[in-house]
């Protein structure tokens, strides 16, 4: 994985005492909380319910057993002894002070870390494929391209205050793993029909109050265009992205609103003039990159197979672990969701444990999904069982990847103070109707998502059942959603019907799986035979 | 000339006022033209070199559409006073340098060493822009 | 009776006017009627105060003050998820008033 050089430190440190110099003058006095916000924001730093919330960066979701044991270690000494990770593969603290905030971000600098960008109108993290680098199906490890571009886009002068937030996600492979259509900018890396490298460009999708699947922009352009191209994009957003409305800022919304031919026709003649400026990084900038990529030390010559008599290993294996492109190997996904439990929610324990676990089976590498869970990238098949073992004695191997007990959820309003209701009680409720392992395994793959308010940071459009939450006179109601999807057949889920309170949705979400159970046909998943069938039986069965 | 005004430059200060960039386009004399959000740089092109100072107003140092005003003017050579007025904090100044201002008229005034020293800010920089400083990829390939 | 909250700058601990300063308690809010604006005026500009707003709430016969909107009472207790965070996690009945 890619390690700083001193340039990349030096920034890191600088941002530290830019951010320290800023805090100093809020406590003193010299610049009030309405000048303060949107700098502490640019560090990741908000005021929630509780205290101050950190959103630490972890690029495109990749970080070492050294900086996992940061991240533990911080929880302890500075929160409340665990960590939330987030849909955007970072990780939160959710009681923070402002006086400690400087002295965080000093340490985090440390081990290569920050929370530069993680939250302001500038570009965010730069999102990617939880299994780049491992998969069998990607024409090259995408987080090379991220990575040029999170240098690109760190502390960029012209793009620091967008109309709103900008959110790019980097994949690789046909089958999309990072949601990628449903932001800002979406990029898949191709190869066109001479065989060259290049990046296709989606602009406009998003979620949020108005959800949309970014059209493409731009079916080519060579990776040594790639940043120019972004330049240009982002220019013309930065020019002409609506600032007279909060709600309609994005870049899903200028795109939709001009149209898609318009915006690829401005963006095209901006970036006509940027290929004169000669701000695009040479080829041996993006090799250097890459040779951080390259090879993470995987043994050749192992055979695949591995002593499966235990059956409860087993049946851990066959749904936490995917195929490697090396033989002998397994990625194995680390379930943050046990039945009941905080989705998404590690105690610093767990981290340290998952840090040691990392540095012991997986190479030295883990990653943060948006779907909240840890990935062990290369682990060899032979230390499955040791692995699982120990995942299981610290409560970290549930066997729910993708299954109804693998929920996506907001912290929601026992910690935000943007929610309209809760989400992590219904999370829970939903987690133990359904704890059982062979129901869920019954029913098979099942994305659920819930969001405790419009702004959608569980993703709960692209749920194949999403709920969201809302304020219906004061009490909390929660809107059931069917048939999203985050994956390539990128999809936004439906409304049924009127909203439920928590204990109604949990019995239409139990009806909702009946009615799969008795519709599908052999080897449908629930979105294949909602697809289907459509919208009516589940709403007959919900509303009579 | 604004007294609370930074400015990197070593020629004498433009004295006359800064016209609308509508009143601009009828006005051939004028030296001086006040960009606003709204404006698009791009209608000064065709008479940048008659031109000696553009000021870009910051309402709200939240928009920050007049940082790609900025870039698009010096990316197409102009070379007179870029001044930022309104509402610009001393956290503003380092990208409003790097953008191609070499002026500052901040409605509440900064001191020459908190400007400087905010100016100081990054050691190094990631991206090429119009302010001359080698970003960091050229500085790792010997550029 | 309207009541005053925020949080404390450094802390980021949410906060209750009292009548003379800020209590972490939100039963020690009192009720300011119509001087909400001046006193938040003067308490965030001495910087007392982060945040703030005022809100409404109900005085229990037992004394309580009741934030009447769920955001604040989650605010005056923790998180619900979370009892052993809670202000006063020795009290295991302190999370059935929240909802």
């Amino acid at each position: 994985m890619y390690q700083y050089d001193q340039y990349d430190q030096a920034m890191v440190d600088a941002r530290v005492e830019e951010f320290r110099g800023q805090v100093a003058r809020r406590m003193a006095g010299e610049i009030t909380e309405d000048q303060f916000k949107p700098l502490r924001l640019k560090n990741g730093l908000y005021l929630q319910l509780h205290a101050y919330m950190l959103r630490v960066a972890i690029p495109y979701g990749t970080l070492n057993g050294r900086q996992m044991r940061m991240l533990g270690d911080i929880a302890d000494k500075y929160d409340r002894g665990y960590g939330h990770f987030t849909t955007r593969q970072n990780i939160q603290y959710n009681w923070i002070k402002l006086e400690d905030a400087p002295q965080i971000l000093a340490d985090l600098a440390t081990v290569e870390m920050h929370a530069i960008q993680t939250s302001g109108n500038c570009i965010r993290n730069i999102s990617s494929d939880h299994f780049a680098g491992a998969a069998a199906d990607e024409l090259v490890d995408p987080r090379p391209y991220a990575e040029l571009l999170r240098q690109w886009s760190s502390f960029h002068p012209e793009f620091d205050y967008l109309p709103r937030k900008f959110k790019i996600a980097v994949i690789a492979s046909d089958t999309d793993r990072a949601a990628m259509r449903l932001h800002d900018i979406g990029i898949q890396i191709v190869k066109n029909e001479t065989g060259e490298i290049g990046a296709r460009f989606y602009v406009g999708g998003g979620m949020g109050r108005t959800p949309m699947i970014a059209p493409v922009i731009r079916e080519f352009v060579p990776v040594l265009q790639m940043v120019s191209y972004a330049e240009a994009c982002l220019r013309v957003y930065n020019r002409y992205g609506r600032r007279d409305n909060k709600y309609k800022a994005r870049i899903k919304i200028l795109v939709h609103e001009i149209g898609a031919d318009e915006y690829r026709r401005q963006v095209e003649e901006e970036f006509a003039h940027i290929l004169t400026l000669g701000l695009e990084p040479p080829q041996a900038e993006f090799e250097r990159i890459a040779g951080f990529f390259a090879d993470p030390g995987l043994e050749r010559g192992l055979a695949d197979g591995y002593d499966r008599s235990d059956p409860d290993f087993a049946v851990w294996a066959d749904q936490n672990t995917t195929p490697h492109k090396q033989a002998g190997y397994k990625a194995v996904v680390i379930s943050l969701k046990p039945a009941g439990g905080i989705p998404g929610d590690a105690t610093a324990d767990q981290i340290r444990l998952m840090a040691e676990l990392a540095e012991v089976y997986s190479l030295d590498e883990l990653r943060v999904t948006h779907t909240q869970n840890i990935v062990l990238p290369h682990v060899k098949q032979s230390d499955l069982y040791a692995l699982w073992q120990k995942l299981d004695a610290a409560g970290l191997a549930t066997a729910n990847l993708d299954l109804i007990g693998d929920i996506i959820a907001c912290p929601g309003l026992d910690y935000c103070s943007l929610a309209n209701a809760r989400s992590i009680p219904l999370a829970q409720k939903i987690s133990a109707r359904f704890a059982e392992p062979e129901r869920q395994r019954t029913l098979g793959e099942l994305k659920l998502k819930i969001s405790g308010c419009i702004n959608a940071c569980g993703h709960h459009h692209a749920g194949n059942i999403g709920i969201l939450g809302v304020d219906r006179k004061g009490t909390e109601n929660y809107q059931l959603l069917l048939g999203g999807s985050e994956a390539a057949d990128t999809s936004l889920a439906q409304i049924v019907g009127p909203g439920f309170s928590e204990d109604g949705i949990v019995d239409a979400i139990e009806t909702v799986t009946n009615v799969y159970l008795a519709q599908r046909a052999e080897g449908e998943r629930f979105l294949d035979t909602y697809r289907r069938v459509g919208m009516a039986p589940f709403k007959e069965a919900i509303y009579g | 000339m604004v007294e609370h005004c930074l400015r990197y430059r070593d020629d004498e200060p433009v004295g006359d006022p800064a016209v609308t960039v509508d009143a601009f386009a009828v006005q051939g004399n004028a030296t001086a033209v006040r960009i606003e959000p709204g404006d698009d740089a791009r209608a000064l092109l065709p008479a940048l070199d008659r031109i000696a100072l553009i000021e870009i107003n910051f309402p709200a140092y939240g928009d920050g559409r007049g940082y790609s005003a900025a870039r698009i003017l010096r990316e197409h050579g102009y070379a007179g006073e870029l001044r930022a007025v309104g509402d610009v904090l001393i956290d503003q100044l380092s990208h409003m340098r790097r953008c191609g201002f070499d002026a500052f008229a901040p409605d509440k005034p900064i001191t020459q060493a908190a400007a400087d020293k905010a100016l100081a800010t990054w050691p190094e920089v990631y991206q090429k822009t119009v302010d001359g400083r080698s970003p960091i990829w050229a500085l790792r390939h010997g550029r | 009776m309207k009541i005053l909250t925020g949080n404390d700058l450094g802390s980021g601990h949410v906060v209750w006017w009292d009548g003379q300063g800020w209590s972490r308690h939100v039963n020690d809010a009192v009720d300011v009627g119509d001087a909400a604006d001046t006193i938040l005026a003067a308490e965030e500009a001495a910087r007392r105060v982060n945040a703030s707003y005022a809100i409404s709430a109900t005085k229990g016969a037992d004394g309580t003050v009741r934030p009447d909107h769920i955001k604040d009472r989650i605010r005056a207790l923790g998180p619900t998820v979370r009892p052993d965070l809670a202000l006063q996690p020795s009290d295991p009945q302190s999370g059935n008033w929240v909802i």
